[in-house]
């Protein structure tokens, strides 16, 4: 993980202590409440329904036990004890007194945490794959390339009032995309040319929201010296041309469609003409430098399968499933990547208490070398946990609640926290995830039913990916009313593609019926192991419409 | 009236701001927009004491060469969320190479001079209750960046 030098800390530092002031000039009423406004934005500070929010960053997801249990901490004295895992590898304190967030961002800046850019209208927080650096499925480490990223975002002067919010990911998997890169504002995927050089493909206008839309490709490979170069080339075109009459029409997204593709990469190709060598092109040295944070840990030298963790396996089906369902192959023999699941009926997904966050960073520092990794679908993974030790941490994940096997089912559900928190939002997204949680509580029936992505979001905002979900939920407001528009046939993945919507929304209380009508479609339909989404693909959506709008007979 | 300042202190503004919409003769002693400067380059030069402003969609790649002879370039930022003025600045700095006084004019607001003058603007007409200690002090508040900017052409990994 990357380690803070004293520059590192004392850019944070500088940082709390600015905020401090800015938010003592606005208590002393001598800063406006409309210009107090984007500055504490830019410190992930939002005014919600209830009470303020904190998002704090979690580069790429990257976070250690001490910073864990700093979390926990907070949350306990500043906090309702509770902290919730969102949907880009940020951490959220949902109920804090503004006048005590200086003092948590102080707390946290002491373990390497900052809230920098987590919200406005900014470069936010780059995210990747929860798994880099510990498949074999992966072209280089796509971390070191973030953490680069993130030092060039953190405070640029030219870019912190771009049109609209501003998001990179990066994917260095060829056979997966777990950071979703397709729906960002900037999709990096890392390659090799044939010369074997590092570079990026570079996917520009991807994005969920009002207009859900797929990157587009400007640039099959950028050499990885160039890639801050590149990167401003584009910011720089979009903060001068980005719509600002609007802020629907304010992503780069609209821009690269108004503009399309090809003429927005040659304004982007002629800027960048102007920066390519200049002093910002990134040197092997500091490339060098930011890789050596991101060594293998001290790995055992261990055999694949061993007898106990076989025999575990045999005895056990539950722990069975647990292996096939919640954990992955790791790149190293003898060791497995552990997906530690927040999605337990009845609790908001992402949620975790003080204590469950205290008790993960206690099962990263004795079983995976005091790491946790966020996941973009709201889990944590432990990536590197040694097969011999798999049940023991087992028992211990089950007993508080974290081994709910159905990681990618049905019910491991994304969802964003909906009218019961936010601000923004039209309806409730947690009440419907619990009804469907409740509807489908047979996991030998969840695992029958294969991998299926069930999105949720309370608004058009879409916190909760909706429109990439093989189902999708959107909470809409008709008349007063709370309602959910259903799509189907998004992907975030390989084949990323948006939904498409089914018809008239529903009222809540018919939610849990119409995922069942909608499964039992799939059901019906499926070839042998099909996956909800390719029976989507293959037989359209009219059959799901007729059954779910069929009148009764 | 707004107050002026620059990386030093308050300044007495000498140049009067003629509006977007200007027509008549080049007065000394003046900011005109930049539409105006297009129309009468020869004249706007030749005074010697007068600017010229751009406004935030205007397009600085338009402007002549010869505009870095000019004593200020004002950039306008209509409301302080639009961040286009930051791109203009460094276009002017870097491409323009234009090393005069470069002016944050419209809605600028205290927080944002750090930014602005690593943009690379000099001067800063402020809203007149501004605390110019304060504003000063603002400058200062950061003593590292990462990033390339005008103020410091290397970026912190080649230095580090």
């Amino acid at each position: 993980m990357y380690i803070y030098d004293e520059v590192d800390s004392r850019i944070v530092k500088e940082r709390v202590a600015q905020f401090q002031g800015q938010t003592d000039r606005y208590f002393a009423g001598t800063l406006a409440a409309d210009e107090y406004l984007p500055l504490r934005l830019q410190n992930g500070l939002y005014v919600q329904r209830h009470a303020p929010m904190l998002r704090v960053a979690i580069p790429y997801g990257m976070i250690n036990s001490t910073q864990l249990r700093k979390l926990a901490q907070l949350s306990r004295d500043f906090d309702k004890g509770y902290v919730h895992f969102t949907t880009r590898q940020n951490v959220q304190f949902n109920w804090p007194e503004i006048k005590d967030v200086p003092e948590m961002l102080r707390q946290l800046a002491d373990v390497e945490m900052h809230a920098i850019q987590t919200s406005g209208n900014c470069i936010r927080n780059t995210t990747t794959d929860q798994f880099a650096g510990v498949i074999d499925d992966e072209v280089v480490d796509p971390r070191p390339y973030c953490e680069i990223i993130r030092q060039w975002s953190t405070l640029h002067p030219e870019y912190a009032f771009l049109p609209r919010k501003f998001k990179i990911a990066v994917n260095a998997c060829p056979s997966a995309d777990r950071a979703a890169i397709a729906v960002h504002d900037i999709g990096l995927e890392i390659v090799k040319n044939a010369e074997g050089h590092v570079g990026f493909k570079v996917f520009v206008g991807g994005g969920l929201g009002r207009t859900p839309i797929i990157g587009s490709l400007i640039n099959d490979f950028v050499a990885e010296k160039d890639l801050l170069t590149y990167l401003e080339a584009i910011l720089r075109v979009y903060n001068r041309h980005g719509r600002r009459d609007n802020k629907y029409k304010a992503r780069i997204k609209i821009l690269v469609k108004a503009l399309t593709p090809a003429v927005f990469k040659e304004k982007v190709e002629a800027e960048w003409a102007f920066l390519k060598d200049s002093e910002n092109q990134l040197t092997e040295q500091e490339i060098s430098r930011v890789k050596a944070f991101f060594t293998a840990p001290a790995y055992e030298n261990l055999e694949r399968n061993c007898a106990e963790f076989v025999a575990a396996q045999e005895e056990s089906k539950g722990f069975a499933n647990w292996i096939k369902r919640c954990t992955n192959d790791h790149k190293v023999d003898g060791y497995r990547i552990v997906t530690l699941t927040l999605k337990k009926t009845g609790i908001p997904p992402g949620d975790a208490t003080d204590r469950q966050v205290d008790i993960v960073a206690d099962l990263a520092d004795r079983y995976s070398f005091g790491e946790v990794r966020v996941t973009h679908d709201q889990n944590l993974v432990l990536a590197d946990v040694r097969e011999d030790q798999l049940h023991a941490l087992w028992k211990e994940a089950q007993a508080v609640g974290f081994a709910t096997p159905n990681l990618g089912m049905l019910t491991d559900m994304i969802c964003c926290p909906g009218g019961d928190f936010c601000g923004l939002a039209n309806a409730k997204s947690i009440p419907v995830a619990e009804q469907i949680q409740l509807t489908f509580d047979n996991m030998d029936y969840l695992y029958d039913l294969g991998e299926i992505d069930l999105n949720i979001s309370g608004c058009m905002n879409a916190c909760g990916h909706h429109h990439v979900g093989n189902i999708g939920v959107l909470g809409v407001d008709k008349r007063g009313q709370e309602f959910y528009q259903v799509s189907l046939g998004g992907d975030s993945g390989r084949d990323a593609s948006i939904g498409k919507i089914l018809g008239p929304s529903f009222a809540r209380a018919d939610m849990p019926n119409v995922i069942t009508k909608l499964i039992d479609v799939f059901v019906e339909n499926r070839s042998e192991d099909e996956l909800f989404i390719d029976t989507y693909r293959r037989i359209g959506m009219d059959p799901f419409k007729e059954r779910v709008y069929a009148k009764a007979d | 009236m707004p107050k002026l300042i620059n990386l030093t202190g308050d300044q007495a503004n000498t140049f009067e701001l003629l509006a977007k919409d200007y027509e008549g003769d080049v007065k000394a002693n003046t900011i005109v927009p930049m539409a105006f400067f297009m129309a009468n380059r020869e004249a706007v030069l030749n005074a010697g004491n007068v600017g010229i402003w751009i406004d935030s969609e205007e397009q600085p790649e338009e402007l002549p060469e010869t505009a870095k002879t000019l004593p200020v370039i004002a950039i306008n930022f209509p409301k302080f969320m639009d961040g286009r003025g930051y791109s203009i600045a460094r276009y002017a700095r870097e491409r323009l190479n234009f090393e005069g006084e470069l002016r944050a004019i419209g809605d600028v607001l205290l927080d944002q001079l750090s930014y602005l003058k690593r943009c690379g603007f000099n001067a800063f007409d402020m809203r007149d209750d501004v605390d110019t200690e304060l504003a000063l002090s603002s400058l200062g508040e950061f003593t590292e960046a990462y990033q390339a900017s005008n103020e410091q052409p290397t970026p912190l990994f080649r230095r580090r």
